[in-house]
């Protein structure tokens, strides 16, 4: 018997006065590795950023956990593109892995020994740990990406809400962060991630969610994986229109 | 006399450590715009009081500096007009109301922002207040308790400023109210900077909020650290600023603003891996890398002996670089001159290989 972790519910987001998503209904399996991938514009992002709660829906429902609430998103950790945050902020590797442990200490309270050893260990799992004493705006592209994951780890949340974390990353941390995710799977996570490269679809994952506005098909990849689905989603000017 | 220090430093405290939250948020100019919005603040709260030295002006101008940074954040919010603007369109708006009421309604009263707020250090020990039987300046009194509560405020909040400033949509998402803290924190700037200009006027004010910020900024990679250094600095710009103006007899705010200039040119320009150190890294690597380049045209079998212009040509150089560079080389016994023509020696062969390897180059 499968669960469904995530459900989402005939949603609809609107920039405007365009929809960026219409009628939406998607679920998310629990324990699976689900990547979203759908054109440039399909509301990929807008999608995960509506399951976060960082943008208010026209309409719709959005489950986590069977809860509504805001305080269901502490299950949920969220990887955010690299490019949303100040580089250039003073502060340390190990500093942005420790933020994750924020989420479990709430008002005041600051991270204590036990978070500090959380946050090494996730720094070990993501190859970073000679780095934690960087700044980061020595990082390159692909170590940045390996903090964001080490804080996600840190966080220690049954569901991970990932956006595009292998755009403009160099191979190794790619081939690291699938082997991450993967064994994290096998710890009983759940895992969303926004993709881009259909290519590598079907090696990284086990679930998948076409969209373009709204679901073209989702399910196992085995069973909603075709040329068809992917000719649908990418060739559909608009799905509102 | 002494207390006049006093005062430099404790204002000083008082406002960079929240002008380092300020400067990391790209909003060192809100206090800029403040400076002007408040009299705004003391054109209403003067209408209401027909009183001219009525504390109520002062709480006025801390009102108004509060709905100056709630109007920025509200356009900032939709997303049309960049912050910088944003500041912009609010100060100047808020500032020419006021400038328009005083004009249309209170033409006869002598109304300026320096009637309310002296903004001269000098008369800061002038006014006086009886606190436990001690008698103090107004202002050192005033400033200590605003350093208190913001001091306060930053060591409590610190984890919540720090993930808010750094990544606010992560801030949010773990269950932080990026809001409150922004305004809070935004409050405390608004009041303890209309404090800060009645004590020391607005432009060094505006200096306390980011330059000793941003002199610490260049130096360090943590932010607990940069608080620390920020605070020594601000200290030392006040101290130097002070026994400047002291001596020499020069206006006390102006030789503290010019000596936080002063102070944060010499860390830009010699610090390790600052301006001056950095062009004079780049230059020598320029130089080698030419060299390297000159030397390797040499090693070709085509380029066996060559001429100055050849060269010159070959990697669009001046003559004179040419010459420069060629000399050197000759000098440092790399090649030899014969016929005005050029060639490696034994020592310029070795090297070529070596640079071959640096480089990453396959052999020749």
């Amino acid at each position: 018997m499968t669960e469904d972790i995530i459900k989402v519910k005939d949603l609809i987001v609107a920039y405007d006065e365009k929809p960026a998503i219409w009628h939406l209904n998607m679920t998310l399996q629990k324990n699976s590795i689900t990547a979203i991938v759908g054109p440039n514009g399909a509301g990929k992002s807008t999608l995960i950023k509506s399951i976060m709660q960082l943008i208010k829906p026209v309409s719709g429902e959005i489950q986590i956990n069977g809860s509504k609430s805001k305080k269901a998103l502490k299950d949920v950790a969220y990887v955010p593109q690299k490019g949303e945050v100040n580089w250039e902020f003073p502060t340390t590797v190990l500093d942005v892995v420790l933020m994750g442990r924020y989420v479990h200490k709430g008002w005041i309270k600051r991270p204590n020994k036990n978070d500090h050893k959380i946050a090494m260990s996730a720094l070990r799992e993501m190859k970073m740990e000679a780095f934690r004493n960087r700044q980061i705006s020595e990082l390159s592209g692909g170590q940045r990406q390996r903090v964001f994951l080490a804080r996600a780890i840190c966080q220690d949340a049954d569901i991970y809400i990932m956006d595009e974390p292998l755009q403009g990353i160099d191979i190794t941390t790619e081939k690291l962060i699938i082997k991450t995710i993967k064994s994290l799977q096998q710890e009983g996570k759940t895992f969303l991630v926004v993709h881009h490269n259909l290519d590598t679809v079907k090696e990284y994952f086990d679930h998948v969610i076409i969209m373009n506005k709204t679901i073209f098909a989702g399910g196992k990849i085995s069973e909603v994986w075709t040329e068809e689905n992917i000719d649908k989603a990418y060739n559909e000017v608009s799905a509102v229109r | 006399m002494i207390e006049v220090l006093f005062v430099l430093i404790i204002a000083s405290l008082a406002t960079s450590v929240l002008g380092v939250f300020l400067v990391l948020k790209n909003q060192a100019m809100t206090t800029d715009a403040i400076s002007h919005t408040i009299l705004l603040g003391i054109v209403l709260a003067f209408f209401i009081t027909q009183d001219i030295r009525s504390p109520w002006l002062i709480i006025g101008a801390a009102l108004i500096g509060v709905l100056t940074v709630y109007l920025i954040q509200l356009i900032n919010q939709t997303n049309l007009i960049k912050n910088d603007a944003s500041i912009g369109i609010v100060f100047t708006a808020l500032f020419a109301i006021a400038i328009i009421l005083i004009s249309r309604y209170a033409d006869n009263v002598h109304l300026d922002i320096d009637v309310v707020i002296a903004g001269e250090v000098l008369f800061a020990p002038l006014n006086r207040i009886e606190i436990f039987g001690f008698s103090i300046p107004r202002a050192l009194w005033q400033l200590g308790l605003l350093l208190i509560v913001n001091t306060g405020f930053v060591a409590l909040f610190y984890k919540e400023l720090k993930v808010s400033t750094f990544d606010p949509k992560f801030a949010y998402v773990i269950g932080f109210s990026t809001t409150l803290i922004y305004y809070m924190l935004m409050t405390l700037v608004s009041v303890t900077a209309v404090v800060a200009f009645d004590a020391v006027g607005a432009i060094l004010v505006i200096n306390f909020f980011v330059a000793p910020v941003l002199t610490a900024y260049l130096l360090v990679k943590k932010l607990s650290h940069m608080i620390f250094l920020t605070a020594f600095i601000a200290v030392l710009n006040s101290t130097l600023g002070y026994l400047i103006g002291y001596n020499m007899d020069l206006s006390m705010s102006g030789a503290t603003a010019a000596v936080a200039f002063l102070i944060f040119m010499t860390v830009f320009l010699f610090k390790p891996d600052g301006y001056i150190i950095l062009k004079i890294k780049k230059r020598r690597q320029k130089k080698e890398f030419m060299h390297a380049m000159i030397l390797m045209l040499m090693s070709e079998d085509e380029h066996e002996t060559i001429s100055l212009d050849e060269i010159s040509k070959h990697f669009n150089l001046s003559r004179s670089e040419t010459e420069n560079q060629l000399e050197t080389l000759e000098v440092d016994g790399y090649i030899v001159k014969t016929d005005e023509h050029y060639m490696l020696t034994l020592r310029g062969e070795e090297f070529t290989h070596y640079s071959r390897i640096k480089y990453e180059l396959t052999p020749y």
